[in-house]
């Protein structure tokens, strides 16, 4: 896993709510054994007019070129559905450090995290805020203050981050190394338990 | 202060706890799909471990199976490839795997239950989030991702923050023609697809008890679809009737131990949770979504809301997305409007008993021409009951076509799916945009509210053919 600092970057609003898992990486494109690629295939079927590559939906917002950045603005209760964590690799293989949202889906946030594709909790008048910018405003996110702030206005929110989670993106740790070195423990509760 | 049922389960379970981290939680049982764990296993071969505790793994192939000729090789090279990659590493790996061709295999959350691999009092885990349905023998049982599929195959651990609990308590009778979907439908209308977000909950009352174990099982399927991390129902005899002589069950003096083991797990009544909430049973109708999520449903009588009726303009303009999808007119009626395709199955409901509810609905009765159905039992011992009682003739007189056992219609996955623009009741439980097929509209339902629309061909309140 890449650690992950800070983001610097303008940033694309989806203010759609209740976006699933079936949106952001629709389960036809789940059959890949590895956990790249998928980036071209999210949000796919928003994206293209019938499934076809040639035909993008002017409406739809990735493919708007005055929005871009590595930053995700979402409506609430984003991530909600199916467990695949190819949800998660899809944002990150298609360029994506932070999705923004008001609400997250549990299973998303932890598939997220563990990917370092950092879920920032806003409140919702902030995301609300955050959809009214232009596409060229800038967001500045601080994983070590955990805050995020609209650079025009200066206007800041600390969104709440899991100090064990923390360490882990600053550092590109992931939850494996941790478990293995905790084996013994492990064993010692079995046997506890048998 | 006394525990509730989900906290006696969690303590016996926490290796230890991070401080101001998450929980190293033990994990019991540990299933697995061809979808979401392939990843994983080349994640440990690169760290070059191997399963720290493979005995406690179980694996089927499911969500790419194709229901019709099982006995063929899968035409889709795709999906081929996902599980002959499965079976690869099971075997590599020491991984029991009831596959294409044996008489176990079936959907993940079906045959975990009915082998008997499925016990009260235990953590169970899948990279799926259906896996809530083992919930209803009162175990912890909760949905992955696939970082922390490869976290229990070295470690037989997940990392947990510790969710809050709420209990839910349905109470008095049910009215005829309302079964246990309609239900956890209602819940869900009733606080939103996000309502129990951060929750883990437990279903309780004279209601819930009355309840066969089948189920109990649709009702702690769809607790995901409200955000919650899991739903689960104390043990009690029903529960112990079901796990009974099956084929994993302990047996001899292993049983009645185990008997007296799970008569503790129950919520202590003076146990706190964080919220509760009361549902009276004999308010609730046939349900039936009309929108592109599971909380967006209705009792099958009522109209749809009024859009400019939603004060909330995220809600609005969420509710106007999913009609515009649906091709549906805010604050109209579905009754009678035409279906094309009716699916009877998936994790949710595609136990012996949702079919035999239907087979007794549809005995002496046939489709509407107008309507494809498919029966797809959950799994190769469903489908064996299902000839054994001799349902499949109902269902093969009722024009009905009855398919082999696998996740089939719910996804999209595989080959079975919906064509774009056309409505399907379906008895599984989700209905978002492109759920069933790119472009095709879902409308969740009973098992029974289903086998009605299959009948008359159009959206039907089933109380009007069981009169």
């Amino acid at each position: 896993m890449q650690a992950l600092k800070e983001i610097h970057s303008s940033f694309v609003p989806l203010p759609a709510e209740n976006v699933d898992t079936d949106q952001i990486i629709p389960a036809r494109f789940l059959k890949a054994t590895t956990r790249d690629g998928f980036g071209k295939n999210l949000f796919r079927d928003w994206r293209y007019e019938n499934d076809d590559e040639t035909r993008p939906k002017a409406d739809f917002v990735l493919n708007q070129p005055q929005f871009s950045g590595t930053i995700l603005v979402a409506g609430k209760n984003f991530g909600c559905g199916s467990s695949r964590e190819h949800a998660a690799w899809a944002l990150l293989d298609y360029g994506f450090k932070a999705v923004v949202s008001s609400f997250f889906a549990d299973i998303f946030k932890n598939n997220a995290l563990n990917n370092g594709v950092l879920p920032v909790i806003v409140s919702e008048s902030f995301l609300q805020k955050t959809f009214s910018l232009s596409p060229a405003d800038a967001l500045h996110i601080d994983v070590t203050a955990q805050t995020i702030t609209i650079e025009k206005t200066g206007e800041q929110e600390s969104f709440e981050l899991n100090p064990y989670k923390k360490t882990c993106l600053l550092n590109g740790y992931d939850d494996i190394d941790f478990l293995i070195s905790r084996k013994s423990a492990i064993e010692q509760f079995e046997s506890a338990k048998a | 202060m006394g525990k509730t049922l989900f906290n006696k389960i969690w303590d016996a379970h926490v290796v230890e706890k991070i401080e101001d981290g998450p929980s190293v939680l033990y994990i019991d049982r540990h299933f697995i799909h061809e979808v979401t764990s392939p990843q994983a296993f080349k994640g440990i071969e690169k760290r070059g471990l191997s399963l720290f505790r493979p005995k406690q793994t179980i694996a089927t192939a499911d969500h790419n199976v194709p229901t019709l000729n099982q006995h063929l090789p899968i035409k889709d090279q795709l999906s081929k490839m996902q599980v002959d990659q499965l079976i690869e590493n099971c075997e590599k790996h020491g991984v029991a795997l009831y596959g294409l061709g044996h008489p176990y295999q079936g959907i993940v959350h079906v045959i975990g239950p009915e082998l008997g691999i499925t016990q009260p009092g235990m953590t169970i885990v899948c990279g799926d989030s259906h896996t809530s349905t083992h919930g209803a023998f009162g175990t912890i049982a909760f949905g992955i991702g696939t970082s922390e599929v490869e976290m229990v195959f070295a470690s037989q651990c997940v990392l947990q923050t510790q969710p809050k609990t709420m209990r839910i308590n349905i109470e008095g009778a049910l009215q005829p023609g309302v079964v246990s979907k309609d239900i956890i439908l209602y819940i869900i209308a009733k606080i939103s697809a996000s309502g129990a977000t951060g929750y883990f909950v437990e279903y309780a009352g004279s209601t819930i008890r009355s309840l066969s174990m089948e189920a109990r099982m649709t009702i702690c399927n769809m607790s995901i679809e409200m955000g919650a991390r899991g739903g689960m129902i104390a043990p009690d005899q029903v529960t112990f009737d079901y796990l009974k002589g099956r084929v994993y069950a302990p047996k001899g003096n292993a049983w009645e131990q185990k008997i007296s083991e799970w008569k503790q797990l129950y919520s202590d009544a003076d146990a706190v949770f964080d919220a509760e909430l009361h549902i009276d049973a004999s308010a609730i109708e046939p349900m039936i979504t009309y929108g592109t999520n599971p909380g967006l449903g209705i009792p099958v009588q009522a109209h749809m809301p009024v859009l400019e009726s939603i004060a909330n303009e995220g809600e609005r303009k969420n509710m106007e997305q999913a009609l515009r999808y649906m091709d549906l007119q805010s604050g109209a009626s579905l009754l009678g409007m035409p279906v094309q395709h009716v699916f009877i199955g998936s994790c949710t409901n595609s136990r012996i008993e949702d079919l035999r509810l239907v087979a007794n609905l549809v005995k002496g009765r046939k489709k509407h021409d107008s309507v494809k159905v498919m029966i797809v039992p959950g799994s190769q011992q469903v489908a064996k009951q299902v000839h054994a009682e001799g349902l499949d003739k109902i269902f093969t007189e009722a024009g009905f076509q009855i398919r082999q056992a696998g996740c089939s219609a719910c996804l999209g996955m595989n080959e079975d799916k919906v064509p774009a623009g056309e409505y399907c009741i379906s008895t599984s439980n989700r209905n978002f945009e492109g759920r069933q097929g790119a472009g095709a509209r879902t409308l969740l339902a009973s098992p029974l509210t289903a086998a009605a629309a299959a009948i008359t061909g159009v959206v039907t309140d089933v109380r009007e053919l069981i009169k």
